[in-house]
């Protein structure tokens, strides 16, 4: 086992341990509260609130996944060849919209709560997605793309045997992305009361009580931390069983 | 002049360069010529320090290359690479000016230089200044690359692989083209190669290296009649003969008399007049020069070439 | 490829797959409610159909530009031509929304507000759709695309100088706040356009110390990395401590203008996100400099420093200012989230319009932003492309 693998362990065993008990981390806490003031989270399970982070993160990927792959690979087959640069742009003019500026203007439609949170991960997610799939699929080695032609194999089998398979590392680097993004944009969520570790943190800057701003951030940016550590092992994997390994993601 | 003393260069425990030593005589053109991984590009890249040697010295006219910063040193000797390299950002006319402008020239002094040489290179200055190298053919790129290197006037020019990208007909032109140059500059070259053809056309003297270490230096004659090793014969391959024949020029063995059919130009070589024997089945060819007969070449006398020399 | 291919066999009259789209979505935009009519501001609103939302000659007058809209979008036409009516339409369309607004509203009645309705929204989107894809079609050149930028800026000025628009809702929450209103903005600026401007300067030394010393390019990117996965609201909310005891503790560092709450926090932690983008991408430019041109520079007696300055950087420049790109439309994004430590921005108008339950009011803040973030992507994709024109061909 590696010494980083070992570390990662250690990391991911001391955050289920503090969400598990997190009185137990009272020590790690109280130099950064003011006497009186609360150290550990009081307004709720910090392991209900990290699950439900987690599940709108998860629910938002799973469908940005299924469109922004599915809209990929549309426009580069011949029948939607034409939608293939203004695709492009368009994905490249919605990364200008700030996620708060998408989270607010879901409100009026979606009310408050989960849903507005839900569909703007789920809108910001599509971009890096699509983005990578399109890169993925285009950037293939002509040669092998030539070959499968020559050898006859139909353009669905292509795209399931050959442009799938050798595209996938890059799309996964853009699950990844899109994952990242969306595990810190969730805690905006909760501003607009969807129940995210943004409560946490939310609660810590309204009672100016640091610990609670430490506690959000440091659960969310270490899971962060371990999805990208974990999504970009899979790739790695993956790139070296196509046999890509010296090709950049 | 260039005298290369015991240079050795060591990475970790290898010895890349192995106690080189050598002179290239001023005006001469020297080839190194080796397998990847001989340490012939090493070698070259010492003579300019980009590559600092671990003992051994490079004296150029007799003076130590550690005498003065490597920077200075470099401005002062042209350096032409495989893939030209370029700037891709800068048009023609700035690459070439590169090193007179480190070398403060005033703008009408390097503005000559660049047109002179652009126009000694077949590319028209009006039209081939002011274009970025991507616009340029793979020749021309090549063309600018070695106008670059001899923009300052240098008296050495160091070349590494710098036909390597070229294909065969536009190669043979600039390794032409290069002769022609360096006999006007008369400008003393070290050029650095993996082609036995291309050292055996260009090069006054060879050198061939193997594994860190200098196997044989001597005139391209010499080395065909008489390699030093059995990896030397072998670089040079199984045709020996053609390649001593390709060495000399038909004008040197002209006899009197007539020869029936097509005449061949006493500039050409024994190698071409051979073949022009052989494919059209004569036993002799007139020679002309300037369209003149002045004689001409037997068989005979061109297979006594093609022998082993005694 | 098999786009010729599938395009040579059409015949002259066809139509237009994506036009099948928009014309879809402009149909619906047309049977939706053009405006929404509410008795005060957070009131829920009552949706007014193009036909009642304005006079009769102006009803009659949208209604014939939609149609012909959908009816060129149907059609395949040269992208010009469909570009000039996608943005005569949207004309019309923004004009008349101002006019339904005016109609709409009774007269001496300051409460009731007037908003765009679903239909707006929807044909705005189908021939901001359209004009996506005559642009994209059209592949206009960098200033060409400024210029365009400029227009349509000046247009929408035009619109709101004129009182045009006076009447809308998001215009009424602008007059109650109008100072308050540049107060932000100009807020807003510093923090995004400030914090870049520290992190470029940081950064992009940083990133060429990086590529120089390959043990702190590890170092220093993993620091950075983990920096980005700290929430925005975090990090804010984490910076405000240390800061406050640096203000306390540090001689002169509160009569600079540091502090624990405010601007302060704000523009460190954009700064902290700012430096990852630009610091890769300058070891990225770095590295795709051609070796053969690295090498010539060497060999022909180019110090270090002058590599630097007239091979290595000018080469590296067109992806160093992309990271800046990057990190310039991120954090006019990001200084939104400023507000909720009291930092300032149009995030303001958006967490107090959250917090009231007032549309209109995030609207005041998101609007500006988005069209913000969306100008300075436009003009920094465009000089981007002018500095790397010839540049790349290695």
């Amino acid at each position: 086992m590696s010494v980083g693998l070992v570390i990662r362990l250690i990391v991911l065993a001391l955050l289920v341990a503090f969400l598990v008990s997190p009185q137990t981390f009272v020590f790690v806490f109280r130099p950064l509260v003011r006497a009186g003031q609360p150290v550990i989270y009081n307004q709720g399970s910090l392991i209900d609130l990290t699950l439900n982070h987690l599940a709108i993160v998860g629910t938002a990927m799973v469908l940005a996944t299924a469109l922004a792959v599915g809209l990929a690979i549309l426009v580069t087959r011949p029948f939607g060849a034409e939608f293939l640069a203004l695709s492009r742009s368009l994905a490249n003019i919605g990364q200008t919209f700030p996620p708060v500026a998408v989270l607010a203007l879901a409100v009026p439609v979606l009310g408050f709560g989960t849903a507005p949170t839900l569909v703007a991960l789920f809108l910001y997610g599509l971009l890096p997605i699509f983005e990578n799939t399109l890169t993925g699929l285009t950037n293939l080695p002509p040669t092998v793309t030539e070959a499968a032609r020559g050898m006859g194999m139909t353009g669905r089998q292509r795209l399931m045997r050959v442009e799938l398979p050798l595209a996938l590392p890059v799309i996964l680097a853009g699950i990844r992305l899109s994952t990242v993004i969306a595990l810190a944009t969730a805690t905006i969520g909760s501003t607009v009361a969807a129940r995210t570790l943004g409560e946490v943190i939310i609660a810590g800057l309204l009672s100016r009580n640091t610990a609670f701003v430490a506690q959000g951030g440091i659960i969310v940016g270490i899971l962060a931390v371990l999805i990208y550590d974990g999504l970009s092992a899979i790739e790695r994997m993956l790139m070296r069983r196509t046999g890509q390994a010296g090709r950049q993601a | 002049m260039i005298e290369i003393q015991d240079l050795t260069k060591v990475y970790g425990e290898t010895a890349v360069v192995d106690s080189v030593s050598l002179t290239v005589p001023a005006g001469q053109i020297c080839v190194v010529v080796g397998t990847s991984g001989s340490g012939k590009t090493t070698l070259m890249r010492m003579i300019n320090r980009l590559v600092e040697p671990t003992s051994g010295q490079v004296l150029i006219d007799g003076q130590d290359t550690r005498a003065e910063p490597p920077h200075m040193l470099r401005r002062r000797i042209g350096y032409a690479i495989q893939g030209h390299g370029l700037f891709p950002h800068r048009t023609v006319a700035e690459n070439i000016g590169t090193v007179p402008k480190l070398l403060g020239w005033d703008k009408a002094r390097t503005d000559a230089r660049i047109d002179e040489l652009l126009t000694l290179f077949q590319l028209d200055p009006a039209e081939y200044r002011d274009r970025l190298p991507s616009e340029l053919s793979g020749g021309q790129q090549q063309r600018v690359g070695v106008a670059r290197a001899l923009a300052a006037g240098p008296n050495i020019l160091l070349m590494d692989e710098p036909f390597g990208a070229l294909d065969p007909v536009i190669r043979a032109k600039a390794q032409d083209d290069l002769l022609a140059i360096q006999r006007r500059f008369e400008t003393t070259v070290v050029l650095v190669t993996h082609d036995m053809e291309e050292a055996i056309h260009l090069g006054n003297k060879i050198a061939v290296m193997d594994a860190g270490k200098l196997l044989q230096y001597a005139t391209p004659e010499e080395i065909i009649a008489n390699p030093a090793t059995e990896f030397v014969a072998e670089l040079i391959g199984g045709d020996r003969s053609f390649r001593l024949l390709s060495l000399s020029k038909v004008v040197a063995f002209v006899e009197p008399g007539e020869a029936q059919g097509e005449p061949i130009d006493s500039g050409a070589n024994l190698r071409e007049a051979y073949a022009e024997c052989l494919w059209s089945g004569r036993e002799a060819l007139p020679v002309t020069r300037d369209g003149e007969h002045i004689g001409r070449i037997t068989l005979t006398e061109l297979a006594r070439h093609a022998a082993r020399p005694q | 490829m098999t786009l010729a291919t599938a395009t040579s066999a059409r015949p002259a009259l066809a139509f237009d797959k994506l036009g099948v789209l928009i014309a879809l979505v402009a149909v619906a935009g047309a049977f939706l409610p053009f405006s929404i009519f509410r008795a005060n501001r957070i009131v829920l609103g009552e949706g007014r159909m193009l036909i009642d939302a304005l006079d009769g000659p102006s009803a009659w007058l949208t209604i014939a530009a939609i149609a012909v809209g959908i009816l060129v979008a149907l059609i395949r036409l040269a992208p010009a031509v469909k570009l000039a009516i996608a943005l005569a339409v949207l004309a019309v369309a923004f004009v008349m929304i101002g006019r339904s607004a005016t109609y709409l509203t009774p007269a001496d009645n300051t409460f009731a507000r007037v908003s765009p309705g679903a239909g707006f929204w929807l044909l705005t989107f189908a021939f901001a759709l359209m004009v996506a894809d005559a642009l994209t079609r059209l592949r206009f050149r960098p200033w060409p695309r400024i210029a365009m930028l400029a227009a349509v800026g000046a247009a929408l000025w035009l619109l709101l100088w004129s009182g045009a628009w006076n009447d809308l809702s998001i215009l009424k929450e602008y007059a109650n706040r109008a100072s308050a209103f540049w107060n932000e903005a100009r807020t807003h600026l510093l923090l995004a356009f400030g914090s870049v401007a520290v992190a470029t300067v940081a950064g992009v030394p940083l990133g060429i110390l990086c590529y120089r010393v390959r043990p702190v390019r590890a170092a220093v990117l993993n620091v950075l990395n983990i920096v980005q996965t700290i929430p925005s609201i975090a990090l804010f909310g984490l910076l405000i401590a240390p800061l406050a005891w640096v203000a306390a503790n540090v001689p002169g560092a509160s009569t600079i203008g540091i502090s624990g709450i405010g601007t302060t926090p704000a523009m460190v932690a954009l700064f902290a996100y700012s430096l990852l983008p630009i610091v890769a991408n300058t070891v990225v430019g770095l590295e795709n400099v051609p070796e053969a041109a690295n090498d010539a520079a060497r060999g022909m007696g180019m110090t270090g420093g002058q590599r630097l300055m007239s091979v290595e950087l000018p080469l590296a420049f067109p992806v160093i200012l992309t990271g800046i790109r990057i990190v310039l439309v991120q954090n006019i994004g990001l200084a939104t989230i400023a507000a909720l430590i009291g930092g300032g921005g149009f995030g303001v108008f958006v967490f107090q319009g959250i917090g009231q339950t007032a549309m209109d009011l995030v609207l005041l803040g998101a609007v500006p932003t988005v069209a913000l973030a969306f100008a300075a992507a436009v003009v920094l994709d465009a000089i981007v492309e002018m500095v790397s024109v010839g540049g790349r061909t290695q």
